[in-house]
């Protein structure tokens, strides 16, 4: 089927969430324009109006019509264009454990590492302990798999991008260390496995450029 | 098509005050669905919720063929692909996009918001009314000119949104303050005797005195006025 109509994407360069509609895109060879949002400096007018609601990217327009929060758009994009890549399973019940552990990364271990890195220093070592409990529930799920979604990157894997790509970058930043390869032999495969994709590669944010933001961020954090 | 036949076990781990376990029990009911329904005491959590749902420990918790489900929008998901009948989310994936928009909106939005109600007093609960408004303002919108939300028909998001018209709205006589007054959303004051209207709800939903009872005594104790 020919979509005549193009697909536009409001995101942030450095977000996960952003990134993680990317993937999609990519992975099912979908073309879209993107369109940088200054989500943290002047929204645009535009993001005002696609997504007033919760005024964040990223934002997918297709057909005119604006679809936000990443999973959601991840779902539409899977249930809109029926490509060779399939990020779902078929099965009701597997694609059920996709989402609950989806849900899981964003719900738990998102927020997680979050109140790790960046908490304060008296909350610092529970919080650790926290989000390494949260990564050792997800090296159990993968196991022996390649990826969460078994032979081909799916939902989950697209999920916990972050993992894979951003929390090493945000622990060599931030200075505090969550997941080691030693503690973590599969989840560190697979984020090696998972970054090295043709398709995902593509689309992360350049290393250096993280850093530096991170690292004054984070500088600006200690500092108080 | 899903067959039914007698080995099929369908099994529910639930609770009968809670917004997340009655709307599985609605979206069964809706189907047709026969299960089973076994009442957890949260304050004392059986060793079968235990091993059944290690993640979370929280019901409700959708058993299938032996095979556990939790998390209630994913169960309500998981509902809708096996039984076919009654569909709960529609079929355009625009739509349903917009349908699981909302349905999250609902639970992390104005359910997170609104739970902080409870326990409060003076300005800061003023401050948590107000907030709670703001959001329900997006739903009131969103039911201009539709007897649900699902339009014609009860779907997805009316289920999960059952929260804020049988929780949300029944504990305004125990915590003292109208948060949804019928001035300000009369749209969603239409909905709520819309959901009322139907069989599958007031058959789901639970008892409003017994219901009244329960908040009124868990928010004696300050904790969450819904579960």
């Amino acid at each position: 089927m020919n979509q005549e109509e193009q697909v536009k994407l409001m995101g942030l360069w450095g977000s996960p969430f952003s990134k993680r509609v990317e993937m999609a895109l990519k992975l099912k060879g979908i073309p879209y324009e993107y369109i940088e949002e200054d989500v943290y400096g002047n929204k645009s007018p535009m993001l005002l109006k696609y997504n007033p609601v919760h005024k964040k990217v990223p934002v997918l327009i297709h057909n005119g019509r604006s679809i936000a929060e990443s999973l959601v758009i991840v779902e539409y994009i899977e249930d809109t264009w029926k490509t060779s890549h399939t990020i779902l399973p078929q099965d009701p019940y597997e694609r059920a454990m996709a989402r609950f552990w989806a849900k899981y990364v964003d719900d738990k271990v998102m927020l997680a590492v979050k109140k790790a890195c960046w908490g304060p220093e008296s909350e610092r070592e529970k919080e650790v302990k926290e989000a390494y409990e949260c990564l050792k529930c997800l090296e159990k799920v993968l196991g022996d798999k390649l990826f969460f979604g078994g032979e081909t990157i799916g939902f989950v894997d697209i999920a916990a991008d972050f993992i894979g790509y951003w929390l090493g970058i945000f622990q060599e930043a931030s200075g505090v260390t969550i997941m080691t390869a030693e503690e973590f032999p599969k989840l560190q495969r697979w984020s090696e496995d998972f970054v090295g994709n043709d398709f995902i590669k593509e689309v992360l944010p350049p290393k250096e450029k993280l850093v530096a933001v991170l690292k004054a961020m984070f500088g600006s954090v200690t500092s108080n | 098509m899903a067959e039914r036949s007698e080995s099929e076990e369908v099994k529910l781990l639930g609770m009968w005050a809670s917004p997340f376990s009655r709307r599985i029990e609605i979206a069964l009911t809706l189907k047709g669905v026969s299960y089973e329904f076994s009442e957890e005491d949260i304050t004392n959590k059986s060793s079968l919720l235990l091993q059944l749902n290690p993640v979370y420990k929280m019901i409700p918790v959708l058993v299938h063929n032996g095979k556990p489900i939790s998390e209630s929008l994913v169960i309500l998901e998981y509902i809708d692909e096996t039984w076919r009948d009654n569909p709960i989310l529609p079929q355009d994936p625009y739509e349903k996009a917009m349908a699981r928009f909302w349905a999250k909106f609902v639970d992390e939005q104005i359910y997170v918001t609104a739970m902080k109600v409870v326990g409060k007093i003076g300005e800061e609960r003023d401050a948590v009314v107000e907030a709670t408004r703001d959001l329900l303002m997006f739903l009131e919108k969103e039911l201009v000119g539709k007897d649900f939300f699902g339009g014609r028909s009860l779907g997805f998001v009316d289920i999960v949104a059952t929260l804020v018209a049988f929780w949300l709205m029944r504990t305004e006589e125990i915590v003292g303050v109208k948060v949804v007054p019928v001035e300000k959303f009369p749209e969603i004051h239409r909905w709520v005797k819309n959901l009322l209207g139907n069989d599958v709800i007031k058959k789901c939903i639970p008892p409003e005195d017994e219901h009244l009872q329960y908040i009124r005594a868990r928010s004696c104790v300050l904790s969450l006025g819904f579960v």
